[in-house]
């Protein structure tokens, strides 16, 4: 599974892109945003911490099935 | 065409008139954001805008389309730049035609606030000494 990382999130992972490779596969988008957390605890500091799933904003209880496009998406600041 | 919905390099804020202009239209309005030299009373050397493109492009799609639902409207229009931008130079432009002012004038609001809540672009504020990511922390 890989994960697109933008924003403040790409700075504290230090890279726009990871794909897991101690084979982690989330059920779903609220174990996905844990493991991340647990991960780079400093996500935990932002104002908020959404998920795209094929470019849509998911709910933590979207299911994954490991095929998708996911975005993290840290505070959005346009305009 | 009803709506123009871009991300682009450099914002043209000339062209938007002639993409809002209708017939049917007796109002046009437009709002531009653009760099602020000073934020909290620090010098901005530079705006810098990232986005999550594809995203961004379908968020901006519902948005307008909800503003077409909303008020009676002849042509929306939502174009945000991506990149460095200096001082004065513009990075978002929106903008509404409608029969009367009314619509267009509240469209516009709704479309620009909006965009702001919903629509994946970051902003780094680029000060002489440091980069911020702009609403990232408390």
């Amino acid at each position: 599974m890989n994960v697109l990382f933008f924003g403040i999130t790409k700075d504290i992972v230090g890279s726009s892109e990871i794909s897991f490779s101690d084979g982690f596969k989330p059920v779903n988008v609220a174990e996905l945003k844990k493991h991340l957390i647990d991960s780079y605890p400093e996500f935990s500091k932002l104002n908020s911490l959404a998920v795209a799933v094929n470019s849509e904003y998911a709910d933590d209880n979207v299911s994954l099935m490991g095929n998708e496009e996911i975005a993290i998406i840290p505070p959005v600041s346009g305009g | 065409m009803k709506k123009v919905i871009e991300i682009v390099n450099i914002i043209d804020t000339a062209k938007v008139y002639a993409e809002l202009s209708d017939a049917k239209s007796g109002g046009i309005c437009v709002f531009v954001g653009a760099v602020r030299e000073f934020t909290n009373n620090e010098e901005v050397v530079a705006l810098e805008f990232e986005t999550y493109k594809s995203m961004a492009l379908k968020e901006m799609e519902k948005i307008a389309d909800r503003a077409l639902e909303k008020w009676s409207l002849n042509k929306v229009v939502m174009r945000h730049a991506v990149g460095e931008k200096g001082v004065e130079e513009p990075v978002v432009v929106v903008g509404a035609s409608s029969a009367h002012r009314d619509a267009c004038f509240e469209a516009c609001r709704f479309l620009i606030d909006t965009l702001k809540e919903t629509v994946p672009i970051w902003k780094k504020e680029k000060f002489k000494n440091k980069t911020v990511w702009v609403s990232a922390h408390p």
